[in-house]
């Protein structure tokens, strides 16, 4: 009975006005959508045009060519010079970002993972220690870190004459940090062709231990022989060609010291500030990993027999990567980013050769352009990276 | 059957006994947080160590040496350097941040007029403490006076030329005044449109969400010194001839967008952690989009993710000392300006100074972690996981 008074819903019988439904809606929100930033692009691009001409202002990424006439005072990768090209200034300029930054990546891992763990020891003192270190360099901004080792701490060191002397005729002053430089004779490519040898024999023994002890449960001490192998085939390979290596050893002068090789104050700061201040963040991340693996798996691997150490390796750890690696991935990125503030210290990265060039030809859309290309790309590329890594650890699931 | 030879019934207890030394009180606790293995032993004595070689001389140099109040540099210099103190001090140099507080403060903003500036951060402190109080009346009042009129009035009262105020442009404009003037207005405009950009980038209308996407990801992969360059070069460009920016402006609209970006992926993060139930209930209400969005999906998708709304304000509250770059003084470009000051400069200012202004961006970020942890905790009803 019932049944019957319920009219059947066709096409005909529910006649929706065009405004109401959502489909048109939608096309008609999404074509004002693009009207409006059209009209706007229109607008500031017309506004742009408008403004470079009456300023008369050239565009076009030409200027590159040109004479770059500024001295850049780090270049250790490229021969540089201020005849060269503007081109080859940003060419440099980038090669000091990515230096400073996988330097900073480097250490700021290591250290991140010592403090994240320490964090979780048991052990009171240290908790609290890299408790307090997390909470100063969390709150506190990267610049300032900068600052204060550049302003606060390496440009108060004292002069050149009295440069704190560190072992292995290494010196320390406020013009930065200076170490014997090795000096290769004749012969010496076979010490690189060594390393290669033993790193390419390392992968081969870990490869064969690996086999051996899912065919026989037997293990195989695979890092001492790594180790050897990558120590010895360079070194063996140095004493066949009768030690072609010397050092350059900086020696003190009446007013600086000479020879050796220098890093200068801006990079040391900047290095040491990034490091340090992203640090913080790794620990954080780290002990949260660590936190997020259930308690059960390391009940369950000691009720299996495993020890502490084992526990942590190969039981906790392998699942703390899976949560560590994609905030462990942004912070990668923001250390890159952040090496932007070099410009604030005058150590010459990308941002502060672009700005130099931004100031002297006025092409700021070209130049801030550059930027937005550069780092989009290298946030591409790392978080390419990291992905292929994350999908390696990942959880391999039925 | 009852036994009645047995030679001796306790009828009182015992009373209990204290614990040997080893596990009770200050050893216990040392043993069990200190000394537990061999190798926490090890640890504990280095840190302890450590901490006796460094923790001294630094107490020793912010406190015991330093030079409180002074003049000018001579307080802070060795004779040699051209001061009073004797050979080999060194110590911490307060009277300089003593000297330029106000500086510090207000930058160069019109003594006379600094009243003007006081008001406004008495009236974002009273408006700010009820607001932050849980229990405390009239919050949706409060949070309007907050939100939409306190900045009006205090726009008004520090840019003045009405109402008899004296103009005060804003290159007059300094210090820690700067640093809150742009994080609070970041934060303002940042929240609504980060939860706008998250909505978009969540959209079923393609176009749309590709704009947002476009935007975000392109913020986000550029430092935030690329998008201030952006805002102070090119910005100008983009205006029609004889339009011209205020230089303040400028850096606001571009902190403001960068963390709008960041802002919609840590909403973005809140939305997608609703469970879908929750979204097809609110359909079978028969709830419309922006309904179903306004009271069943933001209440909770921001609850979820207010640890990292506060993490991304005190980002933006840190980010604000860039704007030293593009040569606007907030706390951290004017402490560095007076670093320069022919009556001030000796090897003890810098250092100084920095950790001054250290301490003072410290006192905010952390004020805000912890504020949100507490939220955190009170407004956890029991849906996580």
């Amino acid at each position: 009975m019932a049944s019957q008074d319920i009219t059947p819903v066709g096409k005909d019988s529910a006649k929706v006005s065009l405004l109401n439904d959502p489909k048109v809606r939608g096309y008609i929100f999404q074509a004002v959508a693009v009207l409006a930033i059209a009209g706007l692009g229109y607008w500031i691009v017309d506004n742009t045009i408008a403004n470079l001409q009456r300023a008369r202002l050239a565009t076009g990424f030409g200027f590159l060519d040109g004479r770059s006439g500024f001295d850049i005072s780090s270049s250790p990768f490229l021969a540089y010079s201020s005849d060269s090209t503007y081109l080859k200034a940003l060419m440099v300029g980038f090669l000091n970002t990515l230096t400073v930054a996988f330097a900073g990546i480097i250490t700021a891992t290591i250290l991140g993972f010592v403090i994240g763990i320490g964090r979780l020891s048991h052990n009171w003192l240290i908790r609290k220690l890299c408790t307090v270190y997390v909470e100063v360099f969390r709150n506190i901004p990267p610049l300032l870190v900068i600052f204060f080792w550049y302003l606060g701490v390496l440009s108060v060191l004292p002069q050149a004459r009295q440069s704190i002397t560190l072992p292995f005729n290494m010196y320390l002053n406020n013009r930065g940090f200076f170490f014997p430089a090795p000096v290769f004779g004749d012969g010496a490519w076979l010490a690189g062709v060594g390393l290669i040898a033993g790193i390419v024999g390392a992968l081969l023994v870990r490869r064969w231990a690996h086999k051996r002890q899912m065919a026989t449960g037997q293990q195989f001490p695979v890092g001492l022989t790594a180790l050897a192998l990558i120590v010895g085939f360079p070194l063996l390979a140095l004493v066949i060609k009768g030690f072609p290596l010397s050092f350059d050893y900086p020696v003190l002068g009446a007013f600086n010291l000479r020879g050796g090789s220098q890093i200068g104050p801006e990079f040391m700061s900047l290095f040491l500030a990034l490091s340090f201040y992203t640090a913080a963040f790794i620990a954080e991340i780290v002990r949260a990993g660590i936190r997020g693996v259930g308690k059960g798996q390391s009940e369950a691997s000691h009720a299996l027999g495993l020890r502490a150490g084992p526990t942590t390796r190969l039981v906790v750890v392998p699942q703390a990567m899976r949560i560590i690696i994609p905030p462990l991935t942004s912070q990668y990125l923001n250390l890159t980013k952040n090496s932007s503030l070099a410009v604030a210290i005058g150590y010459p990265d990308l941002v502060a050769v672009g700005g130099t060039i931004l100031n002297q030809t006025g092409r700021s859309i070209e130049v801030v352009a550059i930027f937005m290309i550069v780092y989009l790309s290298l946030s591409v590329l790392t978080s390419l990276f990291m992905n292929w890594f994350n999908a390696k650890m990942a959880l391999v699931e039925r | 059957m009852v036994d009645s030879n047995l030679s001796f019934v306790r009828t009182e207890m015992l009373q209990g006994q204290t614990p040997p030394l080893a596990e009770r009180g200050i050893v216990r606790w040392m043993r069990i947080n200190l000394f537990a293995t061999p190798i926490d032993a090890a640890l504990t004595i280095f840190a302890l160590l450590l901490i006796a070689w460094y923790l001294p001389p630094v107490i020793n140099w912010m406190f015991v040496q330093a030079a409180w109040v002074g003049p000018d540099r001579s307080v802070c210099a060795t004779v040699a350097q051209g001061g009073i103190q004797p050979e080999g001090w060194s110590g911490a140099c307060w009277a300089y941040v003593n000297a330029n507080f106000k500086q510090f403060m207000y930058g160069p903003y019109p003594q006379d007029q600094i009243w003007r500036v006081n008001l406004v951060g008495i009236m974002f402190v009273l408006l700010l403490i009820p607001l932050l109080i849980p229990k405390a009346p009239y919050k949706v009042a409060n949070a309007i006076t907050f939100f939409f009129i306190f900045p009006i009035v205090g726009f008004f009262l520090l840019v003045g030329g009405w109402f008899g105020l004296t103009y005060v442009e804003t290159p007059l404009w300094g210090g820690l005044l700067v640093t809150l003037v742009i994080s609070f207005v970041g934060i303002c405009v940042s929240l609504p449109l980060g939860i706008i950009l998250a909505l978009g980038r969540r959209s079923q209308l393609p176009v749309i969400k590709m704009f947002c996407v476009i935007f975000i990801e392109t913020i986000r992969g550029i430092p935030l010194i690329t998008v201030l360059f952006m805002a102070s070069y090119m910005l100008p460009l983009f205006l029609p001839p004889g339009v011209t920016f205020d230089k303040l402006l400028r850096a606001l609209i571009g902190v403001a967008l960068f963390a709008s970006a960041y802002m919609a992926e840590v909403v973005r993060g809140g939305l997608q952690a609703i469970p879908k139930g929750q979204y097809e209930g609110a359909d079978s209400l028969g709830l419309g989009y922006w309904q179903k969005t306004r009271l069943i999906i933001l209440p909770q998708a921001l609850k979820l993710v207010i640890p990292s709304i506060v993490n991304t304000f005190i980002g933006l509250f840190k980010d604000t000392s860039l704007v030293s770059v593009i040569s606007m003084f907030d706390l951290l470009g004017t402490v560095k300006q007076h670093f320069s000051d022919a009556n001030w400069a000796s090897p003890q200012t810098p250092i100084s100074g920095l950790i001054f202004a250290g301490f003072v961006f410290w006192i905010f970020c952390f004020g805000m972690s912890r504020y949100s942890i507490f939220m955190e905790n009170r407004l956890d009803t029991g849906h996580k996981r």
